[in-house]
């Protein structure tokens, strides 16, 4: 077999989490009472029209600066044209020729290597409603409570090599929708949804091969098994002397295989047009500027930054800085300097999200500050208390809403760390035990733990076990 | 004199003065229509709630509270503009039944006026047509001569006027749908510049070309109509945030030192002798009376039928699409699954001409064909437009026929669809310009004395310039008699 590549663009849908629609004024939620959050406007009554919601706008210029795209202040609005229940006016306003942001890029982090992906452009339209199917009833009903929803649409250059390239882009995109609180990003309220673009060559081949476009990808993992099989299909064809048709392909993601949709000949013809009731959009050279400063740092530049610069695994950088709260607590406990960025980010992923996932609250919602969190680590780093201590420490800071260095003090948690009554201790326990020190000396070496162990718990969990170590290693070895 | 033959301007004076309460002048309407509509077919469907709306001014005025100038007068809308709770057809089968659940922004000032709304007003199908026969409903006579068709598609609204139905009404121009009508049905109608008059709750059929205008007996009558109407409204997009005058107020009567543009190709082929000589002659009496004369060369008119039909039938198609048969209106009885709904439903639902231009629209833009006709006409609007701009830097108005000819025969026409759109070669270029411009009579013809118009254009916005040449020519012939003595 000879050696193939994947080509692989993305087509990312998010809805945004504005408060009203994009062109109308009801109320942008999900899961109420169906038809409920409709006016005559987005239910498309006869002689009814848009205005458009000027937050989408500035939204999707957001999303533009943080995936480094040229923002087209002077853009218009194309109608694409279609019929189908759940679109009440048979079209739908989107973008066509010219979208509000273009050109720009992504970087993304695949096995500890960084890879930038081309963005072709970033669009607004507005979504359409549901059908519901039911056995209650007979034919389908429609709810048009999403019928203008907004919807910006990002369209990714095919510079995925792989499904795993697929996975972190998609991922960076979801988490950057996030940090800039412009959409839920509900993958099971489906407001970010992606159709795929899989094509195979050649390794080293300069054509790309015929692509075939997959619709209804309802999650991530969806559009990593949708690309594999895709690829690999499209490889079985060539390897057996075939060729690959251009055609929209319908994933099933039941089924875990693709079936044909439509080929290119029946391709349907949208007959876009620009949108004659809106005016064309003109956005203030100092709004974009502004917009753009409003951008915080990126997670995937957070990913690099914890990487080369504070030593962190690129799995333990990546779990922090795509969750909001958790690289939030880890960069103001990092700034404060008090300990190391290792201890934080232990503590943050494994204590802490424990917490947060037992308990369902952000770990920003809790008395534990970044402040807190420094102060108990670094008496954690100094030794001056045990690790189970400061567990004990977490629970009570959580809990009681009090300080660490008071806790410590209140509880009598400090260890104790001098050597003369540590010597004296461990003198005492090895004098106790001598079958124990009789054991290490004939090669049993488990015996060392042991008698650490009573060591601790003679000082009732104050003795500083590192240190109590190594003197009971030191007097069994003279 | 009947109250009916009496312009708003003189019945506002009445009910302030109490001559007559809102009351009687709709009781003196009723009866005209009782008398008249058989003959005419002004009317889709007829507000029973007139009466009381009517009987809420008489308790206004006799509470000593303020009214607006317009409160108590008749007004009858044009059946593609939304009324709450009113059926509004468009006079297609489509929307035979459908009953709007909001008021367009216009139906709204009209109501919040306190003007009395008669009823709504047979039109061509989706404003299709020249004439209101692609009326699913029924066809609306000119009252000069019934055998003759009013004009459309706002023929119910310019019917309504002539004959006494209605004292004033509105209708909706893309083409020249208010001021052909106007033309041939002899009274006044003012097709606004485009984004003067909100369109919120005006079926579409052409977004960018549609613009709602008053009709009436006088001038003064629709500068009062256009000042009610006119405003910026946050709904409506494409509707311009700038200060509107008060048209009636500003009005003044003389023909000095306006400067009148005649453009030699609104005088050639095509356009009925006895139409150019009237408008000559109007021109010449305005220039006795003070005005000059220049003029002018409007070169890609030729082009503007073709621009028209491909502009309009383009938005068109998009906007007709929501009628599926899903949401609301029409849908067919028997059918296969969802496709089969929608090809039977639209088939049933809507009629030749709507059909014709659905095609058409649908056709322009096509992938393959969208650069050479969409897009090729909106770069023959934009010159279009120019021509015009660079023709009021040297002159305030032009003076043009609004018809190629007086009204034809019902009939005539409804077999040669492009014989039926040239009816609109005077008015069409207004629209793809974007400009405000008026019909008024103007002379009669040969045949029957029936009604010939005559078209005044202006700047964007210039809609107290336009009503001000108007008036002076009003004033010029001693008023225009409206009313129909034929029915």
């Amino acid at each position: 077999m000879k050696d193939y590549e994947m080509v692989v663009g993305l087509e990312v849908h998010a809805e945004l989490n504005t408060e009203s629609k994009i062109y109308c004024n009801c109320r942008n939620a999900f899961g109420l009472e169906v038809n409920t959050q409709v006016c005559p406007i987005c239910m498309g009554m006869p002689g009814t029209l848009p205005t458009l919601n000027e937050k989408v706008v500035e939204y999707a210029i957001k999303m533009g600066h943080a995936l480094n795209c040229k923002i087209n202040s002077v853009c218009k609005q194309d109608r694409k044209n279609y019929f189908y229940p759940d679109l009440p006016k048979a079209y739908q306003i989107s973008q066509a020729e010219v979208p509000l942001c273009e050109n720009g890029h992504l970087d993304i982090m695949v096995d500890g290597e960084e890879k930038t992906i081309g963005v072709t452009r970033i669009h607004i339209e507005e979504d359409a409603g549901k059908l519901l199917h039911d056995e209650s009833f007979s034919g389908s009903l429609v709810d048009l409570n999403r019928c203008g929803v907004p919807l910006i649409e990002i369209v990714s250059e095919p510079d995925i090599r792989s499904s795993a390239e697929a996975k972190a882009y998609l991922d960076t995109i979801k988490s950057i929708l996030q940090y800039i609180n412009i959409s839920d990003c509900k993958m099971q309220e489906g407001s970010i949804r992606c159709d795929v673009n899989v094509s195979v060559r050649e390794k080293g081949a300069a054509e790309f091969g015929t692509r075939c476009e997959m619709k209804n990808v309802n999650s991530f993992s969806g559009a990593v098994r949708g690309i594999e099989y895709e690829a690999k299909r499209q490889i079985e064809l060539l390897e057996s002397g075939g060729k690959v048709i251009q055609e929209t392909r319908r994933w099933d993601d039941a089924k875990g295989m693709s079936f044909t949709m439509r080929t290119k000949e029946d391709a349907q013809d949208y007959r876009y047009f620009p949108e004659p009731d809106l005016l064309t959009i003109v956005v203030d050279e100092e709004k974009i500027k502004a917009l753009k400063a409003s951008i915080p740092e990126l997670p995937n530049k957070k990913v690099s930054r914890y990487v080369k610069q504070l030593g962190l695994s690129q799995i333990d950088a990546t779990l922090i800085a795509e969750a909001v709260d958790k690289s939030k607590l880890f960069d103001e406990c990092t700034a404060l300097g008090k300990c190391s960025p290792k201890i934080i980010s232990n503590w943050i992923l494994a204590d802490i999200s424990k917490y947060s996932n037992d308990t369902g609250k952000s770990i920003i919602e809790t008395p534990l500050t970044a402040q807190r969190l420094a102060d108990l680590l670094a008496e954690v780093e100094k030794g001056s208390i045990s690790n189970s201590a400061a567990k004990k420490v977490f629970e009570i800071i959580l809990s009681d809403d009090k300080d660490p260095a008071d806790i410590i003090k209140e509880q009598g948690l400090v260890q104790n760390s001098d050597t003369g009554f540590l010597e004296q201790l461990a003198k005492d326990i090895l004098a106790e035990n001598e079958k124990s020190v009789a054991d290490y000396k004939n090669g049993k070496t488990n015996a060392l733990g042991y008698l650490v162990g009573q060591c601790m718990k003679a000082s009732k969990g104050k003795a500083n076990p590192g240190i109590v170590k190594e003197i009971v290693t030191k007097m069994l070895t003279e | 004199m009947k109250l009916y033959e009496k312009t708003a301007f003189e019945l506002s004076q009445m009910l302030k003065n109490k001559k007559c309460s809102a009351v009687e002048l709709l009781g003196d309407v009723n009866e005209r229509i009782n008398n008249v509509e058989d003959k005419v077919g002004a009317y889709v469907t007829l507000n029973e709630s007139a009466k009381s709306q009517a009987e809420a001014v008489d308790k206004a005025i006799a509470d000593g509270r303020e009214i607006h100038p317009l409160a108590g007068i008749p007004i009858g809308i044009k059946d593609n503009i939304s009324t709450k709770g009113l059926r509004t057809t468009c006079s297609s089968k489509m929307l035979e039944n459908y009953v709007p659940p909001f008021n367009a922004t216009v139906a709204q000032k009209v109501a919040d006026a306190g003007m009395v709304i008669t009823g709504k007003m047979n039109m061509d199908e989706f404003a299709m047509g020249s004439s209101t026969e692609t009326s699913y409903m029924h066809l609306t006579h000119n009252p000069h001569d019934t055998d003759c068709v009013p004009g459309g598609s706002s023929g119910g609204s310019a019917a309504a006027v002539a004959a006494g139905e209605a004292i004033v009404t509105l209708g909706s121009d893309t083409g020249g749908s208010i001021r052909q009508p106007a033309a041939l049905c002899g009274v006044v109608g003012l097709k606004p510049t485009y984004g003067s008059v909100s369109r919120y709750g005006l079926v579409a059929f052409a977004s960018s070309l549609d613009q709602i205008g008053p009709m009436g007996k006088s001038v003064k009558d629709v500068a009062m109509m256009q000042s009610l109407i006119s405003g910026h409204d946050a709904m409506d997009a494409t509707s311009k945030d700038i200060a509107y005058p008060d048209l009636l107020a500003n009005l003044t009567d003389s023909a000095k030192g306006l400067k009148i543009g005649v453009p030699k190709e609104y005088f050639g082929e095509g356009i009925d002798d006895e139409e150019k000589q009237s408008v000559y002659n109007a021109i010449k009496l305005l220039e006795a009376n003070g005005a000059s004369i220049k003029e002018i060369s409007l070169p890609s008119t030729e082009y503007a039928i073709n621009t028209y039909y491909i502009i309009a039938s383009a938005e068109a198609s998009s906007n007709l699409a929501r009628f599926d048969g899903v949401k609301y209106g029409y849908r067919a009885k028997d059918y296969d699954g969802l496709t089969d709904m929608y090809e039977k439903t639209r088939s049933e639902g809507f009629g030749d001409e709507v059909k014709r231009r659905i095609m058409l629209g649908t056709f322009v833009l096509s992938s393959g064909f969208y650069d050479a006709y969409y897009k090729k006409a909106k770069l023959v609007q934009r010159k279009i437009s120019q021509e015009f701009s660079e023709a009021f830097s040297e002159c305030d108005i032009i003076a043009t026929p609004t018809v190629p000819s007086r009204a034809f025969k019902i009939g005539e026409n409804i077999g040669d669809p492009l014989k039926m759109y040239y009816s609109d070669v005077c008015t069409v270029t207004v629209n793809i310009a974007g400009l405000p411009a008026v019909s008024m009579p103007c002379g009669k013809s040969s045949y029957k004395n029936m009604p010939l118009g005559m078209q005044f254009i202006a700047d964007k916005f210039k809609e107290q310039t336009l009503l001000n040449a108007a008036n002076a020519y009003e004033n010029l012939v001693g008023g225009f008699d409206v009313i129909s003595k034929a029915l």
